[in-house]
């Protein structure tokens, strides 16, 4: 494909994206550290909100199925992930996170279990978008463009 | 003789039984009218309820509390068709608290046959609009359902089903106590069609005036970009615009970008007094005060948008007249100073003042009807009306604030409102950044489009700083800034390593305050003890996700220099540098 057409693609893509609150602006400011030093960044950053995200889910799964369930350990974890999806600009999944410690406090088992499918639904769905964004870059790159700036 | 006394003996007796099961059924009718007649009562009182109120969500809860105190339900649930309509949506329970998106797909035979008529419908309580309550060993009790219309106010189609109309409706279902004998008996059906129905009038209403309010929002945000576009372009043009000019001009600054930049001008503060005469003839009709002081020390003239420091001004004096029925507005000014440790909502940086630039502080105080401190951060939010629906006439776009903050926050500063509750008045403070002329770097003083941040590139090469963050992508994502920015970065993940690893050569820590279950405030203090000769101390500066007093108050007492919100954008941490670089915490790498 040409590289205009690529160039344009990711731009429509990173907008609906914006657009539809998956992303917010801290993923602007990622895009805004990848320049020659670092042409990895994003991909770099990302692969690890990955890595970590779905670390911490098994922990949550797992803490969530005990017979007394800890509440404190789990509010830790999901300040973790809120931390991370915060700093990566993952909009819906902190906004899910900030929802879940609020029943932490209420130490509602069935609750925090709703919330967790919660958070873990808003994590697939900003995954698949990630990867289909990266993918995207990876042509651009491929075809030998640069990829576009966004304006915020 | 006996033969003759036992046939009466028995009539008798039959008699008295006879008699006796009358009474006992009289006696059932009777509990029967009294139970109709306060079911009658409740619903009249459910339904005066849910009609006085136009919040959807009131509606909808208070329709199936009253439903499950009247009836004596188990449970009682609403069920939403989702905006494909493919499905239904487990919206409302009575029982457990938030239900979260439970579905079920629209064509099960249950949901038709419910939707196929407008009478309640007695349905399995093992159909899965039914499987409500866990598991147990129980009888479940009956389970009735009946359909809500829903006012079809989206174009939304659907494809695939010729044979349904296009009404939308959603599904109520109440169950009765399991284990219990209890049937549902004719009238109590009736008494819940005639809610089911009562709830779809009022749903509607809600509905409609929803729809109104967006498309009055929407109409409200265009009006205002363009008027001030259409100002901004007669001023540099300096004339009256024609009318393709104008039309053309106010296609072309359509977009928002305008409202992105300032204008840097010198700006004459004892116009502030000017705002007020604009103010003062409608607080007037009011019967209100209006007083301006203005401390001695703000120096006369400065460098800021004064444009928008007027709208900011006469945005919040106006909400201030606005909702102030007695008494007055005092409005205070001067020269903010960074030991307010007063504030309960601390600024992302300590306003340290330094050569070119001070900070102005501006306090709005009003006696009016005050905010509930639980509404105060939707204030700044969009088209989200906060005030209460008792108080009908509101009348803004709800868009007012949400401007001021994105000019505040273009000048460097911050707004928010304080009130200790409702009719307890509010204060709404907002300081923001301005420069003092003939002090400036750029010695232009006309038009010049100043993107904050971007123009003057300080020199960080080479500074050697350290980061402290248990979070990996927090630790990555802070890391790469830095970097981007020139700085020589060490990051760690915990303040073992961190009071190790810092060296007389590192400048500026940053930590984490937030993470729970540490305190980074101890290792603040071990890394002080550690330089204990003040020039080579490097200068700690905190990052945090969560800004409340106690946070503020702790890294002030452990003598950081500066409180950083997460996420950091670059702009922000380029600003903190140079900041730190102008008060002189910093020497500038070679």
């Amino acid at each position: 494909m040409e590289v205009d057409q690529l160039q344009r693609s990711f731009l429509e893509y990173t907008n609906s994206l914006f657009r539809e609150g998956f992303l917010d602006g801290q993923f602007g400011q990622l895009q805004l550290l990848q320049d020659e030093s670092n042409p990895e960044f994003v991909f770099e950053v990302v692969s690890l909100f990955f890595e970590d995200s779905e670390r911490i889910l098994n922990d949550l799964t797992l803490a969530l199925d005990q017979q007394n369930v800890d509440f404190k350990k789990i509010d830790a974890h999901v300040h973790q992930f809120k931390g991370s999806s915060s700093s990566i600009g993952a909009q819906r999944v902190r906004n899910a996170c900030i929802a879940f410690r609020n029943f932490c406090e209420g130490q509602n088992v069935e609750a925090c279990r709703r919330c967790l499918q919660q958070v873990k639904q808003e994590y697939l769905l900003v995954k698949t978008k990630l990867e289909a964004l990266l993918r995207l870059e990876q042509q651009i790159l491929a075809a030998g463009g640069v990829i576009p700036m966004l304006d915020s | 003789m006996l033969v003759h006394i036992i046939p009466d003996l028995l009539s008798v007796k039959t008699r008295e039984l006879f008699l006796k099961n009358k009474a006992a059924e009289l006696d059932r009718e009777m509990g029967l009218i009294r139970t109709q007649e306060e079911t009658g009562r409740h619903v009249r009182m459910l339904t005066h309820e849910i009609r006085s109120t136009l919040d959807r969500h009131t509606i909808l809860k208070t329709t199936l509390v009253e439903l499950g105190r009247t009836l004596g339900l188990e449970e009682c649930a609403l069920w939403m068709p989702t905006r494909s309509g493919l499905e239904l949506q487990l919206s409302y329970t009575l029982r457990h608290q938030n239900p979260v998106g439970f579905t079920v797909p629209i064509q099960l035979p249950v949901i038709n046959q419910v939707f196929n008529t407008s009478r309640a419908v007695k349905i399995s309580p093992n159909s899965p609009v039914a499987r409500l309550r866990p598991v147990g060993k129980y009888m479940p009790g009956e389970v009735v359902a009946v359909r809500v219309p829903l006012l079809h106010l989206n174009n939304f189609q659907i494809h695939d089903w010729p044979e349904l109309s296009t009404k939308r409706y959603a599904l109520m279902v109440l169950m009765l106590p399991s284990d219990s004998a209890r049937q549902w008996h004719v009238h109590e059906l009736e008494l819940v069609e005639v809610v089911a129905d009562q709830v779809a009038v009022a749903l509607s209403h809600a509905a409609i005036l929803e729809e109104s309010m967006r498309a009055r929002d929407l109409l409200m945000e265009q009006n205002v970009a363009l008027d001030l576009a259409r100002r901004e372009a007669e001023t540099a043009v300096q004339t009256e615009l024609m009318p393709e000019q104008r039309l053309m001009v106010e296609t072309i600054l359509k977009s928002s970008n305008l409202l992105a930049t300032l204008i840097n001008d010198v700006l004459d503060l004892s116009r502030l007094k000017m705002a007020l005469n604009l103010i003062k003839p409608i607080a007037s009709v009011k019967r209100l005060y209006v007083t301006l002081s203005m401390s001695p020390d703000l120096p006369e003239y400065s460098v800021g948008d004064e444009k928008r420091l007027m709208q900011v001004l006469l945005n919040v004096v106006g909400n201030a007249v606005k909702f102030t029925k007695e008494g007055g507005i005092s409005i205070a000014a001067f020269v903010a100073k960074s030991d307010s440790l007063r504030d309960p909502e601390p600024l992302n940086f300590f306003p340290i003042p330094s050569d070119n630039h001070f900070y102005l502080r501006i306090e709005v105080k009003d006696t009016g009807s005050g905010i509930n401190p639980q509404d105060i951060p939707k204030l700044f939010m969009k088209f989200v009306q906060s005030q209460p629906l008792a108080a009908k006439n509101s009348g803004g776009s709800g868009l007012g604030l949400a401007i001021c903050k994105r000019f505040v926050n273009l000048m460097e500063g911050h707004i928010w409102i304080e009130s200790e509750g409702l009719g307890r008045g509010a204060t709404a403070i907002f300081i923001v950044k301005l420069g003092i002329p003939g002090r400036l770097n750029e010695s232009k003083l006309q038009f010049v489009h100043k993107v904050p941040g971007n123009q003057v590139k300080p020199n960080f090469s080479g500074l050697k700083v350290v980061v402290m963050d248990d979070n990996s992508v927090g630790r990555m994502v802070t890391k790469g800034l830095l970097v981007h920015l020139g700085c020589d970065v060490l990051a760690v993940a915990s303040g073992e390593d961190c009071v190790r690893a810092v060296s007389q050569e590192h400048k500026v820590v940053f930590l984490d305050v937030s993470i729970p279950g540490v305190d980074s405030f101890e290792v603040a203090v071990r890394i002080h003890e550690k330089f204990s000769k003040r020039p080579d101390r490097p200068i700690i500066v905190a990052l945090t996700g969560n800004t409340d007093r106690t946070t503020k108050e702790n890294c002030l007492r452990v003598g950081m220099k500066g409180v950083i919100l997460k996420p950091v954008s670059l702009d922000k941490m380029r600003n903190v540098l140079s900041d730190l670089l102008e008060h002189g915490y910093l020497s500038e790498s070679q």
